[in-house]
């Protein structure tokens, strides 16, 4: 194995230069707890004000509506639960799509089973909801509509800015699990009428273990994690200072380039849509083809199992992942891939590549290349395939 | 996560293909969970399988253990093969992780299916096969 060619940014990416240079001082230099009063601290709280303006910028957000915490996981499960029990007097309806990250869809299930209600939206094939469906869903005793910017394993991008006018017009707060979108496509949460938003640093050349969540001014919900006086009184727990200013360098690269990586990985991945739908045949583009998210590219292979794919391609440097059952450790293939209405072989057959802007176009052609004799091997070895041959003689 | 016995059949898998005429053949599993394996069995008048091939639809561990079935069960009798558990194919790969385990029951279950299917053609009883069951879940979940 000579280079790796790491497609699996949806996943974690690499943190940029210009961010762990900005980071590395604050873990032995201006180690301070940000919270106290002497000077020599001081440095530590200029930095968590910086990431969060940045932060905050990078979404039209102000700095005082972005409360740090662990991770997307976290955000969302703060959103979610927090809402649902500071609500809780109005109703206890929430509405939210069948294909969200499990960090929501298991949040809702949990809620379920403390006397809420859970709405799960259906979407079509290529993944979006039906903004009707959406409208006819909601009650008097709705309480929350919690739909992702975008999807992901398909890469789907959700009608936000619609789904959030209709959450306003029904006077419904709007969640949106943005950690898939945040730094990658625009966002602009007075636009998009959005109340609260989950984003994570790892997902945009930042560190693991630092995420946001958006809360609107004016917007009424609880604590999630309680103790100390961190974060305006609602997200307790010790600054991560060198997170925060690791995910505010991050959106500040986001945004000063966003539309020249959009331009670079969109090209890129068409580039690959095209030459798999073209070159390998029963392939599928699994998500919707231009209102994707620029760096997502992902296919189903018929006659084949996702996770022998990517353990050949990994024998070939290429880091994939797959929605396939034997990579979840269930038997059921991944939800999204069912709700968008794939019978289970179908689904097992999956792989996803995401891009990022260092990805080359040598890269792309070298997996199509290796993704071709890879599926050919596989399907040589295949009684699903055997039976296909034989049936379509 | 997978032995290196377990790599090196999944990446030069023995006896993969298709035997033309088959004396037994027999598929088990379902694309729902995500593993099908078909074998083929060519036995001679002695009751001795002669060759064996396999094709499967399935994760690197399915690969792998219809590979080590089919060397393990080649060139035995009938009876022998009979006595290749899903334990047998295990030890000899090395091991699998848990989740992998209802592989090797599958390749188990395959080499019954088609003695299942030889004894059937050739109207004789094997004693000690009984009908292969099509789904493995469910033997995973008596089992549980």
């Amino acid at each position: 194995m000579s280079k790796l060619i790491y497609l699996d940014n949806a996943a974690t990416t690499r943190v940029k230069e210009e961010v762990l240079t900005e980071i590395l001082p604050y873990f032995s230099e201006n180690y301070g707890n940000p919270s106290a009063i002497y000077s020599f601290a001081q440095e530590a709280r200029k930095g968590v004000d910086q990431g969060r303006k940045r932060a905050a910028d990078l979404i039209g957000a102000k700095p005082e509506e972005i409360f740090f915490t662990a991770g997307g996981s976290e955000s969302d499960n703060w959103a979610i639960k927090s809402i649902a029990e500071t609500h809780a007097g109005k109703g206890k309806h929430i509405i939210t799509s069948a294909i969200e990250h499990h960090a929501v869809i298991h949040t809702c299930e949990y809620l379920e089973k403390q006397g809420y209600e859970v709405t799960y939206l259906g979407v079509d094939e290529d993944g979006k909801i039906s903004l009707e469906e959406l409208e006819k869903a909601i009650r008097d005793d709705t309480i929350l509509i919690s739909i992702m910017t975008a999807n992901n394993e398909i890469g789907t991008i959700e009608p936000v800015a619609e789904i959030g006018r209709i959450a306003h017009e029904h006077k419904v707060l709007f969640h949106t699990d943005a950690v898939q979108a945040y730094g990658h496509i625009p966002i602009n949460v007075d636009e998009m009428n959005i109340d609260l938003l989950s984003a994570s640093g790892h997902k945009l050349g930042g560190p693991k273990g630092i995420g946001l969540l958006y809360i609107r001014k004016g917007v009424r919900i609880g604590s999630f994690i309680h103790g100390g006086a961190q974060e305006r009184n609602r997200r307790a727990g010790t600054h991560n200072t060198a997170g925060i200013v690791g995910i505010g360098v991050a959106a500040k690269l986001a945004g000063e380039n966003m539309e020249k990586i959009i331009n670079k990985e969109q090209s890129l991945r068409d580039h690959l849509i095209e030459r798999v739908l073209d070159e390998i045949p029963y392939s599928r583009l699994n998500g919707h083809r231009t209102d994707r998210l620029p760096g997502n590219a992902s296919f189903c292979f018929r006659f084949v199992e996702g996770e022998s794919l990517l353990i050949l391609l990994d024998q070939q440097g290429i880091c994939a992942s797959s929605g396939s059952a034997c990579t979840s450790g269930s038997l059921d293939p991944s939800h999204v891939l069912l709700a968008i209405g794939l019978p289970h072989e179908i689904a097992h057959g999956s792989v996803r590549l995401s891009l990022s802007e260092e990805t080359t176009l040598e890269d792309i052609d070298f997996v199509v290349d290796n993704l071709k004799k890879i599926v050919e091997r596989l399907r040589g070895m295949s009684p699903l395939y055997e039976d296909f041959v034989k049936n379509s003689r | 996560m997978y032995s290196e016995k377990v790599m090196d059949h999944f990446n030069n898998p023995r006896n993969v293909g298709e035997i033309e005429n088959p004396s037994g053949v027999g598929t088990v599993g379902n694309a729902k969970c995500g593993d099908i394996m078909r074998m083929y069995f060519d036995i001679d008048d002695n009751g001795i399988i002669q060759d064996v091939k396999f094709k499967t639809f399935g994760c690197g561990a399915a690969i792998a253990t219809s590979s080590m079935a089919t060397e393990l069960v080649k060139g035995k009798t009938v009876n022998e093969a009979l006595e290749v558990t899903n334990k047998a194919v295990m030890e000899a790969l090395d091991g699998l992780p848990p989740v992998k385990v209802h592989c090797s029951l599958l390749a188990e279950e395959a080499i019954h299916a088609a003695l299942w299917d030889y004894a059937q053609k050739n109207g004789i009883t094997i004693e000690g096969l009984k009908e292969p069951v099509n789904d493995i879940e469910e033997r995973l979940d008596e089992e549980e």
